[in-house]
């Protein structure tokens, strides 16, 4: 696994939001980083599984998102991620806002390490494809503000 | 569109398994599917010469699956390895040629789309006339299709089929409803969601099917719902030619060789047991990645070999009535909302009478949830609006964490990984892998 240093954190601190990526259908994946990323603190937009890159932006443009994380099992998260990346990367008003993509992203079970640098190179801030990736997750979630929500 | 004049055809999928499984026992299939027709090729020829009684399939790659055909043929022009075979991006004689060795065995293409007319109208053109899923089982658990959209592509789909029969062939489909999310859902749900589904297939003019179940967490209770399944299916299915197929594990595999070939010796002993016609294997890549052509034969192989000889004995009767009355008061409460069962099953859903533990999907109410219990069972922790209030009585236990889940999730592989294995029979000598 790779990463860059994060960017600040915005004052104003939004929800995480948990996609998968345009072809994936796989939900316990979602299902899970939800409920631990609740359990960091966190309030979650799940937008669930098969998320296009359009409605990926449409939707953090919504939410105003303080962390992106995306996560894809079928083994196409490859391509697909690179595609949900750099449509959030051409978003000017997403910008500050960091992407977190892991899962099993290629069909070989061990991800190529060119893959993995096209993905950074798209503007990812960290690809986590094996078991330390949950950890690496969680030291994220740590250092983002936790977002209080509106009064229920 | 008639089939290929100069190809000869395969057996029709449904009887060609009942004749099999009446004298030879349980009919083996992979879940394959690869990028390079030249693989998928040898694939097919691998699985039909392999030791065992075997059907084919194809297994499409998901950008098929979600329509989604510029992507298909990006990764194809650029060699990427797919999960799948792009069924709609290679020519259709380059199709035609993948199956020409193979003519004699049936083949099935497994897809998992919420609206599959395009991939239907493909695999007719291929020459092909056997395929899986439904209009619940293709959708909420493949992605976010409304299930409307779902239930009338289905109803197309189903009637493209069912033309075949002017050709002389018998159509055939295979419910996908006994897996729906592989795991955490309580058996009755998975059989009654099997059954509502072959209803819609014949209603629609299909009626050469097969209802599946897929292996859960526990033994007993697996022969139990397969038994179950099948005594439901021959009361209610306007047909004879209906047949059972239980897949291996759909849910977190075991992670070890000797994990993998424990489950999967397990769900072959369950199809013994509960005289299932067909099995669809896993291999021991499946924590992994795709597997290869040699994981594929090698677990068929191995499956076929644990599925000879005596049936377990022992039934839990009292499960197998339990499970028959939990999935027909549902089938009976769901066919009550409409005469149609498409309408119906949209009812249902909208009503909360169906509604799948864990489901994200919009037309999912959201309102039940499974668990494993005590004994190591699947039972309702909630039963939300489902019909079932007289009949069980859910745990109503606290919302899960993340470790709880996981530690639902990875029962069956932390179980079949560790060195006892409790509970389950030790792999047999003289496996074709060994450990
Ligand atoms: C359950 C399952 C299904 C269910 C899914 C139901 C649903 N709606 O979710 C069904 C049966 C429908 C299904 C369908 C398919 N599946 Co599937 N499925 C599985 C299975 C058996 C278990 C997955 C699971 O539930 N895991 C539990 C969750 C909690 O764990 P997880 O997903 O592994 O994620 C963990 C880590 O990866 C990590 N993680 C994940 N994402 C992220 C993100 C970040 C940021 C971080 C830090 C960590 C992280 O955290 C999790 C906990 O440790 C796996 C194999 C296995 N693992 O045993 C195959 C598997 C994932 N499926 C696979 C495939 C290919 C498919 C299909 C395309 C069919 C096919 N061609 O075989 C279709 C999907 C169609 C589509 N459009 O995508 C392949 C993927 C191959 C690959 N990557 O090389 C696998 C590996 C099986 C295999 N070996 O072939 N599947």
């Amino acid at each position: 696994m790779m990463r860059r240093p994060l960017p600040p954190a915005e004052r104003t601190a939004g929800p995480v939001v948990v996609s998968g990526v345009s072809s994936d259908a796989h939900t316990w994946n979602l299902v899970f980083l939800h409920l631990l990323i609740e359990e960091c603190g966190h309030a979650v937009r799940n937008l669930g599984p098969c998320v296009p890159p359009d409605l990926l932006v449409s939707a953090c443009l919504d939410a105003v998102p303080s962390l992106i994380v995306l996560s894809s099992v079928n083994g196409h998260g490859h391509r697909d991620g690179l595609d949900s990346i750099r449509a959030v990367r051409a978003e000017p008003r997403l910008a500050g806002v960091p992407v977190v993509i892991g899962g099993k992203l290629d069909v070989t079970g061990e991800l190529a390490p060119e893959r993995t640098r096209r993905l950074l190179d798209a503007g990812a801030d960290a690809v986590c494809t094996d078991d330390t990736g949950v950890h690496r997750l969680r030291a994220i979630l740590a250092s983002r503000p936790a977002h209080t929500p509106l009064a229920a | 569109m008639t089939a290929h004049p100069s190809a000869i055809r395969a057996p029709d999928f449904g009887p060609h398994v009942r004749a099999v499984a009446r004298t030879g026992g349980t009919v083996v299939q992979p879940r394959m599917g690869f990028t390079d027709p030249a693989r998928m090729r040898a694939g097919l020829r691998a699985v039909r010469a392999c030791r065992a009684a075997t059907v084919g399939t194809i297994t499409v790659d998901s950008y098929t699956r979600v329509g989604d055909l510029a992507a298909a043929a990006a990764a194809v022009g650029d060699d990427t390895e797919l999960n799948g075979y792009p069924l709609l991006t290679h020519p259709l004689p380059v199709t035609r040629a993948v199956l020409a060795d193979v003519a004699g065995m049936p083949v099935q293409v497994r897809h998992g789309c919420a609206t599959p007319e395009a991939i239907v109208a493909g695999l007719v053109a291929a020459g092909l006339s056997a395929t899986e899923g439904g209009p619940v089982s293709y959708c909420l658990p493949y992605g976010r299709t409304p299930l409307t959209e779902s239930v009338e592509a289905w109803r197309r789909s189903c009637a493209r089929l069912a033309r075949l029969r002017d050709d002389g062939v018998r159509p055939h489909l295979e419910t996908f409803g006994g897996c729906l999310l592989g795991q955490l859902c309580p058996p009755s749900l998975l059989v009654a969601m099997s059954v509502l589904e072959a209803l819609f297939f014949c209603q629609h003019g299909v009626d050469s099917v097969s209802v599946s179940y897929a292996q859960q967490v526990d033994h007993a209770q697996d022969v139990a719902a397969v038994r179950a399944l099948r005594r439901l299916a021959h009361e209610l299915l306007p047909t004879e030619d209906q047949h059972v197929v239980v897949y291996a594990y759909m849910g977190v595999f075991p992670t070890t060789r000797h994990g993998a070939r424990r489950v999967l010796t397990d769900a072959a002993r369950l199809a013994a047991a509960a005289r299932a016609e067909r099995l669809i294997v896993k291999t021991e890549a499946e924590a992994f990645r795709i597997p290869t052509i040699a994981e594929n034969v090698a677990a068929l192989e191995a499956a076929a070999d644990a599925a000879v000889g005596p049936g377990d004995p022992v039934v839990d009767v009292d499960e197998e009535h339990r499970i028959h009355r939990e999935a027909a008061t549902i089938v009976a409460a769901v066919r009550d909302l409409a005469d149609d069962v498409g309408t119906a099953l949209l009812r249902a859903f909208r009503r909360g009478y169906l509604d799948i533990p864990y489901c994200l999907h919009p037309d999912n109410a959201g309102g039940t949830r499974g668990y494993v219990d005590d004994r190591g069972r699947l039972a309702w922790d909630r039963i939300g609006r489902l019909p079932l209030g007289g009949l069980v009585r859910p745990r109503q236990g606290r919302r899960p964490t993340a470790a709880s889940l996981l530690r639902d999730l990875n029962r069956v592989r932390d179980r079949a990984d560790g060195p006892d294995a409790a509970g389950l029979p030790p792999a047999r000598p003289g496996d074709a892998l060994g450990d």
